[in-house]
């Protein structure tokens, strides 16, 4: 084993501009992995400041106002510039064109493009935060966000621009899989992340300009006062929902699909054995994709919305639960009689099986009708989405980044450091959300600033939220740790072979990190999940 | 899915804690003909939410210990897939969800069809109050309802949206501006009970809250006549009481001094009150009759322009009676 080659894509070319103007995937991948980690930061103190306010009832640290504007940037943060780039445009933009054997993405540029787009959205909402902030909630629902005198302008602006950066990256990943396949790379070749990539893609695709379209509307209303959501204009509140959640839902499938690419590929290369039902797994992604698009309605039972129509998207709820419930039995099997290596991406792929588990069971509770009227807008449905996106799809991030971490940085991370954090993480993250499901069940609506009329009722429910607020930290904490065990490695980590797992996939037949220049495919390439050359111990 | 498999996952729901007819871990003590309903349902998906996380934890844990990696020893043989088997774990889901949605599509009709002879209550939401409108013409800041005999709420928004939410009721419907949304409940006790707003809607959403009261047997009828009758003979002030009380100004004003959403009505009348735009004047009926009709006209300082106009809500003599009502509280 060798120190990391001294010319590397991190090493070379040198200097602030050669990474602002580069079309390096890689470089591309590693400057939005910093970007999204800051956001990530902004994001937790929102977090910490509303479990904060919530420790006692009654006013803690803030006034109503404040607290309304703070849960509300932290949804808006942790949506937009957090989970929906985090996992396609920081590891599917350094794996993608890696497994595919390819020099870059189609478009290099205009990857490059979709960097800027994010950084000025951040923009906006950094000037949102200081201009007025904004009190809508994440979901600007009308006429609230037509009326309200916080800075909804700029924070549509933002999210409209943050749309087409990932509309760019989705475009990129979409051509890059359909015309940049190695030889012997068929469809049914294709490494799993990467038809998890695909199917985001094709959402990412489709469903951002419906946002975009329904915000520049919004703000058409807002400046010329034209009736299009606002009852008092002449407008409808209902139809911004239907125009809202014709995204927004569709937008958790692009935050859970790659995510459960990064399972199908971690959980194989740490049992050492091929994934098992590629074929189900691959195209029901692409099932849960399309079917994705037809459920949007199931936020909007109690929303006035017709029997009928309720009833139908009720019914595609359920369908769509079906492909991911499979999933999840397919890495089971893939785990039954393997040799099972507990390493720290392993480990997260365990937490996303268990917390995505009841995140999406949890899910069938919403999905049924009759149940979802009095667990609707309480904090069942807060603890619900959080055990999907942060149990599903931050673990998923998680899992693929202390997995791609050597190949991406050249070093190894401390294995027993890095496995605690994740059971802090585990162990916090339950303490923090569980309660939720509890409170919520009993009636507690989410969005309130103080649960003080509920405690005549309810009075455990100041213990549940110290529960949750005390853990909550302790969660932070379990962050914070897995973050510094990985930064340390930069400087203390021992260099990592080329192959540190016995991982079959073609990402890893470069050096690490990768030189500037992509390695050429080899003339043939095979099944991605063929262990048999890749049994050797790891690390030799 | 037959009928044993059900009363299989509601004895694991039972194992679970629950208890099908009383208070439960998981839900409000149920108060309404319909809750059972949905009780019912909720304790058939912690049967089956119970069960397939038991599964997967289980599996992943044993599968961790027992196929750990152990040195010189490769995995075992096994398939990379197998037809059979996964066609029977899609089928046992679907089944299992076709289920659900039949059980949650039974109760939800139940939900949203109100019996024809329900008494109608009329309910307005506004920021951040409640009224609720009886068809004797009384009009209260709280739900009072009969016991056992079903009540339809008729319901309209003076601004955002807002939910109507009773946790105990299992009722909760949004109120859209600019149409009618109905909901309907029968109640099974005599009580007090929380509603609250459920839909997020601004500065007091968290304090938007009214209780349904439920009267015993014979009593509703009495208490509303004596509610309609004392509000007929008033005097201009506890007229203004009343009217301060049932269209939620107390949200904003408060009468002791403290400074709320807007100015207190405390001391106001006859003071001088600083506007937003530098000017100044001396609160008298003039000025507190524009603030009601056009609110955003003279905005005191140090307060934002949030409050709606009751232009066609009040009339000249319910005006004049709150003015004579904020003139008392010096």
């Amino acid at each position: 084993m060798t120190e990391p080659s001294a010319i590397n894509y991190l090493t070379y070319p040198r200097g602030l501009r050669s990474w602002l103007l580069t079309l390096d995937h890689k470089r591309i991948g590693v400057m939005y992995l910093a970007s999204v980690a800051l956001a990530l930061v902004l994001g937790l103190i929102f977090a910490l400041l509303m479990r904060t306010e919530l420790i006692a009832p009654g006013r803690t640290i803030m006034g109503e106002d404040t607290y309304n504007r703070v849960f509300t940037v932290h949804g808006a943060v942790m949506i937009f510039l957090v989970v929906i780039p985090a996992i396609p445009a920081v590891l599917g933009n350094f794996c993608l064109p890696l497994m595919l054997g390819a020099k870059d993405v189609a478009f290099p540029r205009l990857n490059l493009a979709s960097l800027y787009l994010w950084w000025i959205g951040a923009l906006f909402f950094l000037v949102t935060l200081a201009f007025g902030g904004l009190d809508t909630g994440w979901t600007f629902y009308t006429p609230y966000s037509t009326t309200t005198n916080t800075n909804v302008l700029a924070a549509v602006t933002g999210v409209f621009i943050l749309g087409f950066s990932s509309i760019f990256t989705a475009l990129n990943f979409i051509v890059s899989i359909h015309t940049l396949r190695p030889p012997g790379m068929t469809w049914r070749r294709l490494p799993l992340f990467l038809w998890g990539l695909y199917a985001t893609g094709l959402i990412q695709v489709l469903a951002t300009p419906v946002l975009g379209v329904t915000l520049l509307l919004l703000g058409v209303e807002r400046i010329l006062g034209l009736g299009i959501f606002d009852s008092a204009l002449g407008g409808d509140p209902v139809l911004f929902q239907h125009f809202f959640w014709f995204y927004a839902h569709p937008a958790v499938y692009i935050v859970i699909l790659p995510g459960m690419g990064i399972i199908s590929e971690v959980i194989p290369v740490f049992s050492r054995k091929p994934i098992f039902g590629y074929r189900f797994i691959a195209y029901s992604s692409v099932a849960i994709a399309l079917i994705g698009f037809l459920v949007w309605g199931h936020h909007m039972f109690v929303a006035g919305q017709s029997v009928l129509a309720s009833t139908i998207f009720s019914a595609l709820t359920f369908a769509v639960a079906i492909p991911s419930a499979v999933k999840v039995f397919n890495w089971l099997a893939t785990m039954y009689k393997g040799s099972i290596e507990l390493a720290a991406p392993m480990v997260y792929a365990l937490i996303f099986l268990f917390l995505f588990g009841i995140g999406g069971l949890t899910g069938l509770f919403l999905g049924t009708l009759s149940v979802n009227v009095p667990l609707h807008n309480t904090h069942f449905v807060v603890a619900h989405f959080h055990y999907v996106i942060v149990g599903g799809a931050v673990m998923a991030m998680l899992a693929g980044l202390h997995y791609w971490w050597p190949k991406m940085f050249g070093r190894m991370y401390n294995q027993t450091w890095a496995r605690l954090s994740a059971l802090l993480i585990f162990v916090a993250f339950n303490m923090t959300f569980f309660p939720l499901f509890i409170m919520g069940g009993r009636g507690l609506v989410r969005r309130y600033y103080d649960y003080s009329v509920f405690l005549e009722s309810n009075p455990e429910f100041t213990f549940y939220n110290q529960l949750a607020s005390v853990w909550g930290y302790l969660l932070v904490t379990g962050f914070v740790s897995m973050a510094l065990c990985l930064i340390s490695s930069l400087w203390s980590g021992r260099p990592a072979p080329d192959n540190p797992w016995g991982a079959p996939g073609l990402e890893w037949k470069s050096s690490s990190p990768p030189p500037p220049e992509n390695p050429p495919p080899p003339a043939q390439v095979g099944d991605p999940y063929d262990f048999t050359e890749a049994l050797l111990p790891s690390g030799t | 899915m037959g009928c044993s498999s059900t009363t299989i996952l509601v004895a694991v729901a039972l194992l679970a804690g629950a208890d099908l007819q009383r208070d439960s871990f998981w839900l409000p003590p149920p108060a309404s003909s319909t809750a059972p309903l949905v009780d019912n349902a909720f304790l058939l998906l912690l049967g089956v939410s119970a069960f397939f996380f038991a599964l997967i934890v289980v599996l992943g844990l044993w599968f961790v210990v027992r196929y750990r990696r152990r040195a010189g020893l490769g995995p075992a043989q096994s398939p990379s897939h197998n037809t059979a088997l996964e066609l029977l774990w899609t089928a046992i889901p679907l089944g299992i969800v076709a289920l659900l949605f039949y059980e949650g599509f039974v109760g939800y009709m139940e939900l949203r069809t109100p019996p024809k002879q329900a008494y109608e209550i009329e309910v307005v939401a506004r920021k951040w109050s409640w009224l609720f409108s009886y068809p004797n013409g009384h009009k209260d800041e709280n739900l009072h309802v009969p016991v056992d005999r079903p009540v339809r709420l008729v319901m309209r928004s003076e601004d955002v949206i807002h939910g109507l939410f009773i946790p105990a009721m299992r009722v909760q419907m949004d109120i859209v501006p600019g149409r009618y949304t109905r909901t309907w409940f029968r109640a099974l006790k005599p009580g007090e009970y929380n509603l609250v707003c459920s839909q997020y809607c601004g500065t007091k959403h968290f304090d938007m809250r009214a209780l349904v009261i439920v009267h015993p047997p014979g009593e509703f009828e009495n208490w509303l006549a004596d509610a309609a009758r004392a509000a007929e003979s008033l005097s201009p002030v506890d007229r203004g009481r009343e009217l301060y009380r049932i269209n939620g100004c107390w949200s904003c004003h408060s009468i002791d001094g403290t400074a709320g959403t807007g100015p207190t009505f405390k001391g106001i009348y006859g003071h001088e009150v600083q506007f937003q735009d530098g000017t100044s004047a001396v609160v008298d009926e003039n000025y507190i009759r524009e603030s009601i009709l056009d609110p955003q006209a003279k905005v005191v300082r140090g307060y934002q322009p949030v409050m709606n106009t009751y232009r066609g809500v009040l009339t000249d003599e319910e005006i004049s009676a709150l003015i004579a009502f904020i003139k008392s509280l010096q």
